[in-house]
């Protein structure tokens, strides 16, 4: 049996964990740089606040409906999120962390347990310790499980956050309960195709003949019919798998136009990956930039750049990354534009002690020890001290965060005060 | 010794280094010399670490600064570091962060047949009946005190 264990709106569970002012009222979580909603309560949800709705646009809705806005506070919900798992594995060995706020976890030899019993417990240990309310799907198969989740989220009062389909019974009427979009894997193009051929649901989903489904959905396709048919085809993933591809992107808080000024932010955002890609042992051989200009503007035309740039070696040295990243920049950058948006995205990612070196051209391999040293300086300093060339050293860019509340977990001058009074 | 020739099936098989977690080792920092070797190289133990005696249950564990003295007498003073164990059950004589009414405090918890109660431990303050209508709720339980003298 596989459990999914998903944390209700985690961002916002979070904020209330040190703020239990913040119960029952509606949450919103902006992006980096605060740009658009990316996390919602569920009395935000209520009030009919899309995801991802413009902040700025939605300045007087949040006055009007008194909904608490927050920037993200990464630190926090990284943190949070570290003591949910660990709780976690105390229930089963066999865990996938899926994401920052949800986690497969296996019961291999269970047989004889009250599972759903067992999910109560789960939730209520989660729940005690950290603050966190989750919700506990268990199913024969991973994607049965996903679908459970979503029951139990859907109906708090009956199952008491946990649902479990254990008999042929429950898994139909789970079946016939999700539509085609909801269920997990199916896009937005899949499913609008299935829905035209009067695919509505998961349970009309599995009715498909295989070759039907083989030929206009692949593999994948195959295996998700059977497992929501309770085969088990999906495994476990217990591997730290390390990232494809590493992206470093920003709005701006003011549109910039200069060459130098756009560079200067493409050069950072380089040096970004570069700095990610050496924390995970890993070399890239190719990347991506873009810059885009304002699109909520209405009296200039949106316009997107971008390009690959693929590298003549594999490399995460900084400096080489922002050479590359500048030397794509200039292919694509346009006078006389504002730009609001910029990025750089790391491709073709392969582990830093399998590289290839190639017959003519290699990196200086100085630049090796050199990053080592860099990096651990900025480690010993806990902020980037040492800097590129290219980056301007007197221009602190700071991200926009307006609404962000305290470090409460990570740093001792941010924690919680109590009044004796 | 027989010759033995290779076969694809016992071919060489190359095995990277795994350097995805450091193996730090214990330096021998007397240095190595012709000399007598220190007979406590030998006992080495690990170092008393503070987080290990005060944290019991990680996950679990929580800090908060006291601002006021209406806990003097439990040894709760302004400015002290509390370490607070979500973990724990709340129970009657237990000391708690408890939120109510929008605030965070401290108190000690009494537990009675007529209700809960908030009781201070200093004779200015006054303890708090916890009712219906309060908007309250038990934190967590604080286990020690760290406080600078």
């Amino acid at each position: 049996m596989f459990a999914l264990v998903d944390c209700n709106n985690f961002y916002a569970s979070c904020e209330r964990v040190f703020q239990p002012q913040l119960h029952n009222k509606p949450v919103a979580i902006l992006s980096n740089n605060d740009g658009c909603v990316i996390a919602r309560s569920d009395e935000a949800k209520a009030l009919g606040l899309p995801m991802g709705a413009p902040a700025f646009k939605y300045a007087s809705f949040f006055k009007t409906h008194d909904v608490k806005v927050f920037s993200s506070n990464y630190p926090l919900y990284g943190d949070m999120s570290g003591r949910v798992m660990k709780i976690l594995e105390q229930f089963t060995p066999d865990i996938e962390v899926y994401s920052i706020d949800e986690a497969f976890l296996q019961f291999k030899g269970y047989d004889d347990y009250d599972l759903s019993a067992y999910g109560l417990q789960i939730r209520k240990r989660v729940l005690k310790w950290t603050g966190i309310p989750t919700c506990v799907g268990l199913a024969p198969t991973k994607a049965l499980a996903k679908i459970a989740n979503k029951i139990a989220r859907k109906y708090p009062k009956e199952t008491q956050g946990v649902h479990c389909i254990d008999s042929e019974e429950k898994r139909i009427k789970a079946l016939k309960w999700t539509p085609i979009e909801k269920v997990w894997g199916i896009g937005f193009r899949h499913s609008k195709r299935l829905k035209a051929m009067g695919v509505h649901t998961a349970a009309d989903f599995v009715k498909l003949p295989d070759s039907w489904v083989k030929k206009h959905m692949a593999i994948v396709g195959l295996r998700l019919k059977k497992e929501l048919l309770g085969e088990t085809t999906l495994a476990l993933e217990q591997q730290v798998n390390t990232k494809k591809a590493i992206a470093t992107t920003r709005t701006f808080e003011n549109e910039l136009s200069d060459f130098k000024d756009v560079k200067e932010r493409i050069s950072t955002f380089a040096i970004n990956c570069a700095e990610k890609l050496r924390t995970q042992k890993s070399v890239c051989t190719a990347l991506y930039v873009f810059i885009k200009t304002n699109r909520f503007k209405k009296t200039i035309p949106y316009k997107s750049y971008a390009t690959v740039l693929e590298l003549p070696y594999p490399t995460n040295s900084s400096i080489s990354l922002s050479k590359y990243a500048i030397k794509a920049l200039s292919n694509i950058y346009k006078e006389k534009q504002y730009y609001k948006k910029a990025g750089v995205i790391v491709m073709g990612l392969t582990p830093h002690n399998n590289k290839q070196f190639m017959l003519f051209e290699n990196e200086n391999p100085k630049h090796q020890t050199l990053m080592q040293t860099i990096d651990q300086i900025n480690k010993n300093y806990s902020t980037a001290k040492v800097k590129i060339g290219q980056q301007d050293i007197k221009r602190t860019w700071k991200m926009r965060q307006q609404h962000l509340s305290k470090k409460f977990t990570t740093n001792i001058n941010d924690i919680i005060t109590v009044k004796c009074q | 010794m027989p010759i033995k020739f290779l076969t694809p099936s016992n071919a060489i098989e190359l095995f990277k280094p795994d350097d995805s977690t450091p193996h730090p080792i214990a330096l021998a920092s007397e240095g190595i010399s012709a000399g007598f070797p220190s007979p406590a190289e030998d006992h080495n133990e690990q170092k008393i670490s503070l987080d290990k005696v005060l944290v019991k249950n990680k996950e679990a564990t929580f800090y908060a600064k006291v601002s006021g003295q209406s806990m003097i007498g439990a040894g709760l003073d302004d400015g002290d570091l509390l370490i607070v164990d979500r973990s724990q059950n709340p129970e009657h004589n237990k000391i708690a962060v408890c939120f109510i009414d929008g605030e965070f405090t401290v108190k000690r918890l009494k537990v009675t047949t007529e209700g809960v109660f908030l009781i201070p431990e200093n004779p200015k303050y006054d303890p708090i009946k916890v009712n219906e209508e309060n908007h309250f709720q038990i934190w967590g339980i604080v286990t020690h005190v760290i406080k600078k003298v």
